[in-house]
């Protein structure tokens, strides 16, 4: 049991407790606390798979500023304790036992497709950890149109959310 | 090391919890984080393929979901504010004007 | 022993998060008297004397009566998060730690080579970054769960006044990462070997100086330091996002903002100050420099033993002595040449670190506060123009000079 086979189910069990806890919440400020926690360990697991700057980009951005994001508008409105719906019987008696069954299906064929097989870690098919320069010279040579439209679509975001959000005066 | 089967299962059983938390929450800010948490099981998966075939294509396109993700936070929470203003509820069951 | 040879890397890791730990925590106590007795003397008075030799146990003594407070939690308090903010809050201050190198040297502990860092990453910077980044979920969070309304204003303020000043930061740390050209630290202190002239390193602050200046406001302003520490101030009076806290809570968001303090002065000292590089130059001239942290050492042993023999107070009298014969074993020991390469980075940077600190403290003591509406303005209308303004100039440079 490698130390990477270990730190990838310690924090594939944090996400998927995480996810759980998502939608189990009662209050919404503990669910944005769990999706941080999934957005954490899914950070942790960028790192395992040799994409560092992706790693500290999505802790930046998503966890660090869109989540805190999620935490202010929540307090602002106050978002009290969530109500308890009934789940329909049809959910529970039929949906479980569905998704387990997709969840066992892909898995079969995932296994089916890649095997068991783990990318070889030494020699010419090794993969390169990816290094930022090498991101940063694809971003802008072959990707810098749509990295151009995105600036231009985070202006609108911003403009957009300016707008909406004033109150009628 | 992992083999990527793995990262793949993860990423679907995320990405299931998430239509899930879609399908059964009250809350529109729940409802959000639960399609954020959709974005990011999708995320894993692009960056696993990417590890796969050891190309860097897949964490562009990582990069460009989060930057996407962020614009649509920004001006999906203040609709969020603008309904909850109006409606004064924050049930997506009490924004129900054009109901039939 | 068998787990010791099988995991060497593992053991070394422990032995040196355990050698930082201890010295950030002596750190961090030993900060918060120095800034009393700095506050104390800019305001013509004498600060903690009492309690231990010229106030050098007041730090123990306020541990003690931390730990010994009783312990309130307010009852509507949301538990969860009430818990969780003073702990995030210190975990991710002393985290940052891991990321900071001291030296350039190549040290070898139990047999094993290796660097002077808790954990040499080629995306330092960012994750640095990062990782500062989620300590705002301590501040809002502890403000909210209060279940109150002054903490819960206090906390959205302190953590509105850290998101606005964070992009600032950031964005006029750019500067000096397109004159470096990488994430990692030993690359950003590498490019600023060298001299000018035979005499002027070439440390980022010669052509950075507007980067300089705004990383330190920024770095105060999301440190939550005067000048810009309002929300936990102004509401001293009334509350602040830590009022509810009290004993062990209340200390740990107190070491966590001493932590923050020095991570950030860390930082500005790798980033611009040179980090582990003398000021002199290396050449055969200069070779005396290298004697320069035993002769610091040695002279401050004997102005130690001097000054205690001299000294009123009878504690003074006993255990100042000591002191000084101690630092004078530890300069000899500066002098023997095993350690003498080592030593000279660590000293370099401590030496930076602690005049950053120093900065820091002289501030608090000599400005009055901004008020909240000026310091948001400040940070979006000012700031941030004139750190875009230095990346874009900074660009425009670096592409000249490219051609």
């Amino acid at each position: 049991m490698s130390i990477a086979m270990l730190v990838f189910i310690a924090c594939g069990v944090m996400a998927v407790v995480g996810a759980i806890a998502l939608i189990l919440a009662r209050e919404p400020v503990h669910s944005a606390l769990a999706l941080v926690l999934v957005m954490i360990s899914l950070a942790i697991l960028y790192l395992l798979l040799g994409a560092a700057f992706i790693a500290a980009i999505q802790i930046l951005v998503y966890a660090g500023a869109i989540m805190v994001l999620f935490v202010f508008v929540i307090m602002l409105l106050n978002a009290g304790e969530e109500v308890r719906t009934n789940v329909s019987r049809l959910a529970k008696w039929v949906g479980l036992p569905l998704g387990v069954f997709f969840l066992a299906e892909m898995t079969y064929s995932l296994f089916r497709e890649y095997g068991n097989r783990v990318a070889a870690t030494t020699g010419a098919a090794a993969p390169v950890p990816a290094s930022t320069q090498d991101l940063s010279i694809k971003l802008f040579t072959e990707f810098v149109l749509p990295f151009e439209l995105t600036s231009i679509l985070i202006l609108i975001a911003v403009l957009g959310a300016l707008v909406l959000a004033k109150r009628e005066s | 090391m992992v083999p990527i089967s793995y990262y793949l299962i993860l990423s679907a059983v995320l990405f299931g919890l998430g239509v899930v938390g879609f399908v059964f929450k009250r809350n529109i800010i729940t409802i959000f984080m639960a399609i954020e948490l959709m974005l990011n099981a999708v995320n894993l998966a692009f960056v696993a393929f990417s590890r796969e075939f050891n190309q860097l294509d897949g964490l562009i396109f990582v990069f460009f979901v989060i930057v996407v993700a962020a614009a649509e936070a920004a001006v999906g929470l203040a609709i969020v504010m603008v309904i909850a203003r109006n409606r004064k509820s924050l049930n997506v069951e009490d924004v129900n004007l054009m109901k039939f | 022993m068998e787990f010791v040879t099988h995991h060497p890397v593992l053991v070394v890791s422990l032995i040196k998060i355990a050698i930082a730990l201890f010295v950030v925590m002596t750190a961090l106590a030993y900060l918060t008297w120095f800034e009393r007795k700095v506050v104390a003397r800019i305001q013509s008075r004498w600060g903690p004397y009492w309690v231990g030799p010229h106030g050098l146990l007041q730090p123990l003594a306020d541990g003690i009566k931390f730990l010994f407070k009783e312990d309130i939690v307010p009852p509507a308090a949301d538990k969860l998060s009430y818990v969780l903010a003073p702990f995030l809050a210190l975990a991710l201050a002393l985290t940052t730690l891991a990321l900071i190198p001291i030296g350039p040297a190549t040290i070898s502990i139990l047999g094993q080579p290796t660097q002077l860092v808790i954990s040499h990453s080629n995306v330092a910077l960012i994750l640095l970054f990062a990782i500062s980044s989620i300590g705002i979920y301590a501040v809002v969070l502890a403000g909210w769960s209060s279940n109150s309304k002054y903490p819960l204003m206090g906390g959205l303020r302190s953590s509105a006044q850290m998101i606005s000043y964070e992009v600032s930061l950031t964005l006029s740390v750019v500067g000096v990462l397109l004159i470096a050209g990488s994430f990692d630290f030993y690359d950003i202190v590498g490019g600023q070997s060298g001299h000018w002239y035979h005499s002027i390193p070439k440390w980022h602050i010669f052509p950075q100086i507007l980067g300089f200046i705004c990383y330190l406001t920024a770095a105060i302003a999301e440190t939550n330091r005067v000048p810009f520490d309002l929300p936990e101030a102004e509401t001293e009076l009334v509350a602040g996002f830590h009022t509810e806290y009290s004993s062990f809570k209340f200390a740990m968001f107190f070491m966590a903002e001493y932590a923050n303090m020095i991570t950030v002065s860390c930082l500005a000292t790798l980033l611009f100050l040179g980090g582990w590089l003398s000021p002199f130059p290396e050449t055969g001239a200069w070779r005396w420099q290298l004697y320069l942290p035993a002769a610091g050492l040695i002279i401050a042993g004997i102005g130690l033993i001097v000054g205690g023999l001299r000294g009123v107070q009878l504690s003074a009298k006993l255990v100042f002595p000591v002191l000084g014969i101690v630092c004078l074993g530890v300069g000899y020991l500066c002098t023997l040449p095993g350690v003498m390469p080592v030593i000279q980075g660590p000293f370099w940077f401590t030496a930076k670190v602690f005049f950053l600190l120093f900065f820091y403290v002289w501030a608090r003591g000599t400005l009055p506060r901004f008020r909240y509406d000026q310091l948001m303005s400040f940070g979006w209308k000012f700031l941030l123009p004139l750190s875009l303004i230095n990346l874009v100039v900074t660009s425009l440079v670096v592409v000249l000079r490219l051609r």
